[in-house]
């Protein structure tokens, strides 16, 4: 057992407070730490991709204590990709923030920026559903910091809202574990599986619960329809860079949900029939439709992309909801893009706020930059429409081809493709507003002339577009592994036997040697 | 006991989910607050209701108390507790910046309704 699995947590825990002790009036030796800290954390996400990449499940057992008993951490294919995921995400909107000077419009950015990033590495490695609990209140704790970041009476108004939905997430995922543990007696992901399978199919009520109340927690976290209110007030307030780290936050609701619903709860078992394997396609093809009817109506740019976060967030659930081996390789294809595309789009809108100074979509004198900001607007948004020859395209292909042929399929391709259509003119009448109409609109005399916004921003949000492009050119690498990765979630014994038989205290063997 | 406890949960999350729809933010904290502590209470009944059992193994003994649950109800108060300070300070610094406690959005906002 090696210690760099706990490695991504360990790092911006220990960091976090040393910025915030140790560096609180240097911004220069915040931003040199906290830069430092994800490069490294890249580095080390890197490393545990590669040990798991032939599909070696890595454990970490806190304090030697086996599983059950003790908190495992895991790093498998699926978890330790959503980790590098993260820390490349977390570079570019670091890198902005400084880029840009979001860091210094308020205090501790960066402590709360490690924390943040904490949370969500700790979310994304955890076997225990309980320590994923914790793992969700550190991620939200930090995240409500980073939320009203730089204060603003709209920000707060925003952030209380935000907080308070999801303090009710919160109640309802330990009214969930509550109802879990009550019938089963454990919180281990793979000794749950185990045990749910064993639950007599005459009585179920418990356990029904206790998964539709989980459901409902990771929904809240992806924003589904009916429980995706707090997304675009939320999404639209928040500082840019901030908004740009949350595109990873509703991935650690889809990350759950496939993690718990394919281990746990799979289709196949009895107790939990005819729940979300029913459930979760119409709900997320309703909030496809009215995340793209948002991207639609939206008067500002912010609340456009917001919305465009909820449709793609829509479209990784139709894909995860189908359930089989294909279409839940598309959801992580399509995840990976969307958490990229996201984040650029948050960042390209408050490059527009710099250059023009506000985000409205009325034609206004021509934004300073404009040029620049235009062409990565336009990459953009055809990668989150999904137009070719993005990334964006490619994902909406297989998810196409995962529900070609099930029972939805209709309903699905025509979701999927009059959805494609609104978001393409959403996205095109932004775009002309913003960058077209404004040569037609001479400007005020005494206007102020904006500043351009800095290079290292323009680096921020090029870096991520050219990540897309690379999402795109290896799409067929990418794609063959998460089709592995997809395998491996539907054959979970190397999973369970990792996490169930390897020794330590308290386990079968060292009881024997005692 | 077993009818006491489980109508002092019902009862919490009754009033705490009334309390939750309501629209300015001292009814929805409190609500909050309500629900946390039937969920606390809930979460201690996970383990089965015993009274005067040992959590710990010992040999002259046949029934325990499930100490687990009562280590998860201490996290989740901690947790609870701090995020309820948290969600007062935002919600006093929102009150204080507009003069409003409404938790929705006001039709005059300029994002209108969401």
């Amino acid at each position: 057992m090696t210690h760099w699995l706990i490695a991504p947590i360990i790092l911006p825990a220990l960091l976090a407070p040393f910025i915030v002790l140790a560096a609180r009036y240097h911004i220069g030796i915040q931003r040199t730490f906290s830069v430092a800290g994800v490069i490294a954390m890249i580095v080390i996400a890197a490393g545990l991709a590669m040990e798991s990449a032939d599909g070696t499940v890595q454990i970490y057992q806190l304090g030697d204590w086996a599983a059950p008993f003790g908190i495992i951490l895991v790093g498998d294919r699926l978890s330790t990709l959503m980790v590098l995921l993260t820390a490349v995400l977390a570079l570019f909107v670091l890198l902005y923030a400084i880029g840009s000077g979001w860091d210094e419009r308020g205090r501790h950015f960066h402590a709360l920026f490690q924390f943040q990033v904490m949370g969500i590495m700790g979310a994304f490695l955890t076997g225990d559903l309980f320590n994923l609990f914790v793992f969700f209140e550190v991620l939200l704790i930090a995240s409500y910091g980073l939320m009203i970041h730089a204060g603003g009476n709209a920000r707060l108004k925003a952030g209380v809202q935000y907080v308070l939905f999801n303090l009710i997430g919160s109640t309802l995922f330990l009214f969930a574990l509550g109802a879990i543990y009550a019938e089963t007696g454990t919180l281990n992901m793979a000794d749950l599986a185990a045990r749910v399978a064993q639950i007599d199919p005459a009585e179920t009520v418990g356990i029904r619960v206790a998964s539709v109340l989980l459901l409902l927690v990771f929904a809240i976290k992806a924003a589904l329809v009916p429980l995706h209110f707090w997304l675009p007030s939320s999404y639209a307030e928040a500082p840019a860079p901030v908004a740009a780290l949350f595109a990873i936050m509703t991935k650690v609701g889809a990350y759950a949900i496939i993690r718990v619903y394919t281990l746990v709860f799979s289709p196949e078992v009895e107790a939990t029939a005819g729940l979300h394997d029913v459930w979760l396609l119409p709900a997320a093809l309703v909030s496809l439709a009215i995340g793209t009817i948002g991207v639609l109506a939206a008067k500002r740019l912010d609340r456009l992309i917001a919305f465009s976060v909820i449709g793609s967030m829509a479209m990784v659930m139709v894909s995860i909801s189908l359930f089989t081996p294909t279409s839940i390789a598309a959801a992580l294809y399509y995840m990976v893009h969307s958490t990229l595309a996201a984040a650029a789009l948050f960042l390209i809108s408050d490059l527009v706020r710099t250059g023009r100074g506000n985000v409205d979509l009325t034609a206004q004198a021509p934004v300073a930059g404009a040029a620049l900001t235009a062409s990565l607007f336009f990459a953009g948004a055809i990668a989150m429409a999904g137009l070719p020859p993005l990334s964006g395209f490619l994902g909406k292909l297989l998810v196409l081809d995962a529900a070609y042929g099930t029972d939805m399929m209709v309903w699905v391709w025509v979701i999927v493709l009059t959805g494609s259509l609104v978001s393409i003119l959403g996205f095109a009448r932004a775009g002309s507003i913003l960058f077209w109409k404004a040569h037609s609109v001479s400007p005020s005399p005494d206007a102020l002339v904006m500043p351009r916004p800095a290079v290292l921003s323009y680096l921020a949000v090029g870096g991520l577009i050219a990540l897309l492009g690379a999402h795109t050119v290896f799409a067929g690498q990418v794609h063959g592994y998460t089709t592995r990765i997809a395998a491996e979630l539907f054959a979970p014994d190397a999973y369970m036997d990792a996490v169930l038989n390897t020794p330590g205290k308290l386990s079968t063997p060292s009881k024997e040697a005692h | 006991m077993e009818f006491l406890v489980a109508s002092a949960i019902g009862i919490m999350t009754a009033a705490g989910l009334y309390l939750l729809l309501r629209l300015r933010t001292f009814p929805v904290i409190m609500g909050i607050s309500l629900l946390t502590y039937a969920v606390n209470v809930f979460l201690f009944t996970s383990g089965r209701l015993t009274i005067g059992a040992p959590p710990v193994l010992r040999d002259d003994m046949t029934t325990y108390a499930d100490p687990l649950p009562q280590a998860l109800v201490l996290t989740a108060i901690v947790i609870s507790f701090g995020m309820t300070a948290v969600v007062v300070m935002i919600g006093l610094g929102a009150f204080l910046g507009s003069d409003d406690d409404h938790v929705d959005d006001q039709p005059e906002q300029s994002g209108g309704p969401t």
